[in-house]
């Protein structure tokens, strides 16, 4: 299990537990993060999902792919740390991850 | 709103990807209250989409199928009532009645029935091997079916069909999709869209006849062989899938007596006629205010849009804005993504090029953009959305020439009319 630390907008702190392999969105929408909609469940078409990420896991986390990276370019609240959470694997060098979600 | 939320009782009938998604949305709105959602199928809420993309592939786990995992009703104190149909309304008492003679009282009730498959009105459409596709049971027999060499007719050329036909390449079966128009997505979608898809999936190595007529499903020993199309010839095939649109679960609606239309007619808060149920998803036929129309939508983001809704309304929060209706389709390594409705288009703009696999479809209504179909063109689908729902007009000029980013038609688009 692979621990992942959600602070939304409204202030909340969630932790939540992922399965290695899954996703950071099943595993947020899982917990019922809120803020993750993940409205078309992973297929990297919405941007309902996005997060961002503490800068120090970014390096660990990785840039987004093109399709991605195009997609947030028109999310609201892009920064330079933002990812989809769909596209983010969860694995055992992840344990602790810390995100934000705008 | 009268009464706490704590004594007030809602009951969902419907478990699928609308009915899950609201009982979701009424406890993060923070609804107290008791909380029943009632499905026919034997899953917890699931997700469709994969079913034939994904996971028809063996792409995807089953376990990714589910909305939520199935734990997290018992733990948001929703009563999951699995296996269980609901069998008529008592609007008058404010109660449902399911199939186990079991009574379920309301103060709210959400109807989230969905849709299901259209049969084919032929001779043979029973035989053994004539799929359609759904639910998980369906799609467990079509996965169960599908293998190298298996040749299988799909009768009908939408998104379904393609997708099915898509996938069925994938695991080495033959398809042919027989359509009874004379392009694909002819309902849906702009005649280069149809194109870009037919040769895409020629070169993968589908088949298609279209303009053709079904007449009759042929058998031997009770299972399908051959669909015999209305100009005498027969396709030889193992297995048929059927992909001709789906039609409302309204009947437990109309039964009631609540206002339906081909689907329950509903306002922009999600409610029937009768302002103690509301309707969502598939089953619903819904106010568009972007294109003055009623529409019956068939599409996640619209069940989800609507869940929205009808949560806002009950847990008595101001209805959410309205959003721009979407919807997307994975063939092969091409991602579509679909904004807004072709709606009166008077003008279809190309910008790319569909020869490079990446390119949209602008539909324009006088010079303000109505829908654009974006084929692996995220920032064109994304900027789509926003122009579809500012209704101002674009400069085509910019709009068609892929060296000015879409971020920029954007900004000029709000500044012409600003
Ligand atoms: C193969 C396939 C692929 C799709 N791909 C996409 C896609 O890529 N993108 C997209 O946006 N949309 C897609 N869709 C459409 C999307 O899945 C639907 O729009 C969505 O499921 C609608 O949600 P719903 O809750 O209204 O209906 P459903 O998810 O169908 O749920 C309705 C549920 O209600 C149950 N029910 C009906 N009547 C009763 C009753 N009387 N009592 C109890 N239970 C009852 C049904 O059994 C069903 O489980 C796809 C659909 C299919 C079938």
């Amino acid at each position: 299990m692979t621990r992942i630390v959600f602070a939304t907008a409204d202030g909340g702190r969630h932790e939540v537990e992922a399965d290695a392999g899954a996703s950071v969105m099943e595993a947020a929408v899982g917990a019922g993060v809120p803020g993750i909609t993940a409205d078309c469940g992973g297929a990297c078409s919405c941007a309902t999902c996005h997060v961002h990420v503490d800068a120090q896991w970014l390096e660990r986390v990785g840039a987004p792919e093109e399709h991605e990276a195009a997609l947030l370019e028109f999310a609201d609240n892009v920064g330079p740390f933002s990812r989809l959470s769909c596209q983010i694997q969860v694995s055992d060098e992840l344990d602790g991850l810390a995100l934000s979600v705008p | 709103m009268s009464g706490s939320s704590t004594d007030r009782r809602v009951v969902i009938v419907g478990a699928g990807h609308a009915g899950g998604a609201v009982a979701a949305q009424l406890r993060q709105f923070g609804f107290a209250g008791p909380i029943t959602l009632v499905g026919e199928e034997a899953y917890p809420p699931y997700q469709r989409p994969p079913l034939s993309k994904a996971w028809l592939k063996g792409e995807a786990g089953s376990e990714t199928l589910l909305l939520r995992p199935a734990d997290y009703y018992a733990g948001a104190g929703i009563e999951l009532r699995l296996g269980a149909t609901a069998t008529a309304l008592d609007r008058e008492g404010r109660a449902v009645q399911l199939s186990d003679g079991s009574v379920y009282p309301y103060d709210s009730l959400i109807l989230a029935c969905g849709a299901r498959p259209r049969t084919l009105p032929v001779p043979g459409a029973g035989l053994d091997g004539v799929l359609a596709l759904r639910s998980i049971a369906d799609a467990d027999r079509l996965k169960a079916v599908l293998r190298p060499g298996l040749r299988l007719a799909i009768i009908g050329g939408g998104y379904i069909g393609l997708e099915v036909a898509a996938s069925a390449r994938h695991l080495g079966a033959e398809a042919t999709v027989i359509e009874r128009e004379s392009r694909l997505l002819a309902r849906v979608a702009c005649p280069e869209l149809s194109a870009f898809y037919a040769d895409t999936h020629t070169a993968r190595g589908v088949r298609f006849v279209l303009g053709a007529g079904v007449e009759a499903l042929t058998g031997t020993a009770g299972q399908v062989c051959g669909v015999a199309l209305s100009d005498g010839n027969v396709i030889a095939c193992d297995a048929v899938l059927v992909g001709v649109g789906a039609q409302p679960n309204d009947e437990l609606a109309q039964a009631a007596g609540l206002a339906c239309d081909s689907g329950v007619v509903v306002d922009l808060e999600a409610r029937t006629s009768d302002p103690a149920i509301f309707a969502i998803g598939d089953m619903t036929r819904r106010p568009l205010p972007l294109y003055g129309c009623t529409w019956r939508l068939e599409s996640v983001p619209n069940a989800l849009e609507q869940g929205k809704q009808a949560a806002a309304a009950i847990t008595g929060r101001p209805a959410p804005a309205p959003e721009v209706p979407w919807f997307w389709s994975d063939q092969y390594e091409f991602k579509l993504q679909i904004a807004g409705l072709p709606i009166a288009a008077d003008q279809v703009l190309i910008r790319g090029n569909a020869g490079s696999g990446r390119f949209a479809a602008f539909h324009l209504r006088s010079g303000a953009v109505v829908a654009v179909e974006a084929v692996n063109a995220p920032q064109e689908f994304m900027a789509g959305k926003l122009l579809i729902a500012s209704q101002k007009p674009v400069d085509v000029a910019q709009l068609v020439d892929t060296g000015v980013p879409m971020k920029e038609v954007v900004a000029s688009s709000a500044a012409v009319c600003a």
